[in-house]
């Protein structure tokens, strides 16, 4: 049981100090995660604290290796409503 | 009659530090803190210069106008930088731009991410700097949300001026800015988001202000989405004590990658943003000389010389502070010397009422004249045309010159512009200074010179090595003189001041 990071991760550190099991590896060309300290922070927190605070939606995988953050998830708009919702930006 | 052409207008017309003697109404104390603080004092950013160091990368919160992918070194806007530092390179990096650049006054901390979301990076520089370079200014800039928790901490290192970015005090509208915030380690999204961090603000606001501390409360300018808002937001905030409003236009580029870019939000025109900033100026100070700076920029306001400080360069640099502190006394002397005799100079520059309107018998008021201005510094007209890669805007009028913002030449990126590709670089110049009638430099050459007349952009040489106000007023005077107030601009050069 343990989360990925993949390579659209922008290496902003965001993730690394609040990793209750110290399972963040600072690295290039982007961080990883120790698959053998990550807890998916179960006993510490409700969520996975990397996932929690990454600005980038589908760098971080679950161990199904699906994205904790799928497209549209952080944006708030689905992709679905993208079209819509670039309409609407571009009137104002 | 007659009428002092500098003093004029005074705070509210022009934001706070327009020139030295418009700081005259505050409280010696405050004087004293911002008087050498480019941010603070429009004034002050004529002659001395700040640096950011990037020790600060984690965020927590997303804001549409920014990207965190943050690696370009040929952008100019706040959250990018190129090299990210431990706070000893970090303190390493300010004592070597210290003895090399003088009159660099001001370290400011202010990203790639928000300060203090990385507490320990941001206070362990500037404990240290507190420690090894008392005649430093200490600044931070923060979006704000964990600011309540930190405001003590800040207060121990000595820090006198906190700028709070804040885009609105209403959450529907703040859920249209922020997507998320990662708060008590969840994420959180939408209005709750926005209402989290709106009362986050407002409280750190009021806790600074308690404190004694300067507050510069900075807003992005977001067409459709928080224009009307602002006015609002800086009647809250002057309320509140805020030392001064900052507002900036958004930077929307698809190329940047942020949501608003990619989406296609516009950001405001020059016209929208001095409206705006002129509807707030009747409730608080204004700053408009704000040049949206790179998290990790060096030199004077419109210029970055982070290139000469790179990490491989400060490695083979010894720096005795001693000595750097020394010759600093001495330079930011001089500079204070040489400030203080543009004022008694200025203060001797006196036009007649009478001589104002007598060219104009028919209105009851001359109108306004935008002007441009190539500075190097120091407040003076002193760069060659074709050296400038930013403009200061003055407008002039029959009773007071004041300061309306600086428009750079070579926009952020060169890469992407929606401009067409054959025009040419005095073409896009030409087009920047839409709406001024003047360009006031040393020199310029003679091609540039015909195609800014045939543009309706007069050149002026005149002025060479005079202060600015003076010199865009002594212009105004000329045109009053010669009749050319008599008519409108072109038609081109009433579009978008």
């Amino acid at each position: 049981m343990a989360l990925t990071i993949i390579e659209s991760c922008v290496n902003c550190w965001a993730c690394e100090p609040l990793c209750p099991s110290k399972a963040i590896i600072e690295a290039k060309p982007h961080f990883l995660i120790d698959a053998k300290k990550c807890s998916e922070c179960d006993g510490d927190f409700a969520e996975p604290q990397c996932a929690s605070i990454c600005p980038i939606e589908g760098a971080i995988l679950d161990a199904a290796g699906l994205a904790v953050n799928p497209p549209g998830s952080l944006t708030g708009i689905p992709p679905e409503r993208l079209a819509a919702a670039q309409a609407e930006i571009r009137a104002r | 009659m007659e009428l002092k052409v500098k003093s004029q207008g005074g705070c509210a017309s022009s934001g706070c530090g327009s020139s030295a003697d418009r700081l005259s109404h505050l409280p010696e104390a405050i004087r004293a803190k911002v008087n050498n603080h480019p941010c603070f004092s429009e004034d002050a950013h004529h002659h001395y210069a700040r640096m950011h160091v990037a020790v600060a990368p984690a965020c927590n919160i997303q804001c549409h106008y920014c990207n965190r992918k943050y690696d370009c070194s040929n952008e100019s806007r706040p959250g990018v930088v190129s090299e990210l530092l431990t706070p000893d390179q970090a303190v390493k990096k300010v004592l070597a731009v210290a003895a090399n650049i003088p009159q660099m006054t001001v370290l400011g901390i202010a990203g790639p991410g928000d300060p203090l979301a990385n507490p320990e990076r941001t206070l362990e520089t500037f404990r240290q700097l507190s420690e090894k370079a008392p005649d430093i200014r200490l600044c931070v800039s923060t979006n704000g949300l964990a600011l309540p928790e930190l405001v003590d901490e800040i207060c121990k290192h000595n820090i006198e001026h906190v700028t709070i970015t804040i885009n609105c005090v209403d959450p529907d509208v703040g859920a249209k800015i922020y997507p998320w915030i990662f708060w008590k380690n969840r994420r959180v999204k939408g209005r709750k988001a926005a209402e989290i961090l709106i009362a986050q603000q407002q409280k750190g606001l009021e806790m600074l202000v308690e404190r004694g501390v300067l507050v510069k409360v900075n807003s992005v300018l977001i067409p459709g989405v928080n224009d009307a808002h602002l006015k609002e937001v800086s009647r809250v905030v002057k309320a509140k004590g805020a030392f001064l409003h900052n507002v900036m236009p958004l930077i929307a580029e698809e190329e940047h990658g942020t949501f608003y870019g990619l989406m296609g939000q516009r950001g405001p025109t020059n016209e929208e943003l001095q409206t705006l900033q002129d509807a707030c100026a009747g409730d608080m100070a204004m700053m408009r000389h704000c040049r949206q700076c790179r998290a990790d920029a060096v030199g004077m306001l419109g210029e970055d010389r982070g290139h000469e400080f790179t990490l491989d360069k400060i490695e083979t640099m010894e720096i005795d502070y001693t000595a750097a502190m020394a010759r600093r006394a001495q330079v930011h002397a001089e500079i204070e010397a040489n400030r203080a005799a543009q004022r008694t100079q200025s203060g001797e520059v006196f036009v007649s009422l009478a001589s104002l309107k007598r060219p104009a018998p028919k209105k009851t008021e001359t109108r306004p004249v935008l002007m441009a201005v190539a500075t190097a510094g120091s407040g003076v007209v002193n760069q060659h045309f074709g050296h400038a890669r930013e403009f200061l805007v003055y407008e002039a009028s029959a009773t007071d010159v004041r300061f309306i913002g600086a428009r750079k030449v070579d926009l952020y990126c060169s890469g992407g512009d929606t401009c067409g590709d054959a025009e040419t670089t005095l073409q896009k110049i030409i087009r920047t200074l839409s709406g001024c009638e003047v360009v006031l430099c040393s020199k310029i050459g003679y091609e540039p010179w015909g195609q800014l007349e045939a543009a309706g952009i007069v050149p002026n040489g005149e002025h060479a090595m005079e202060p600015i106000e003076e010199a865009v007023a002594a212009v105004y005077r000329e045109m009053l003189e010669s009749g050319r107030l008599d008519h409108a601009p072109a038609p081109e050069q009433r579009m978008s001041a």
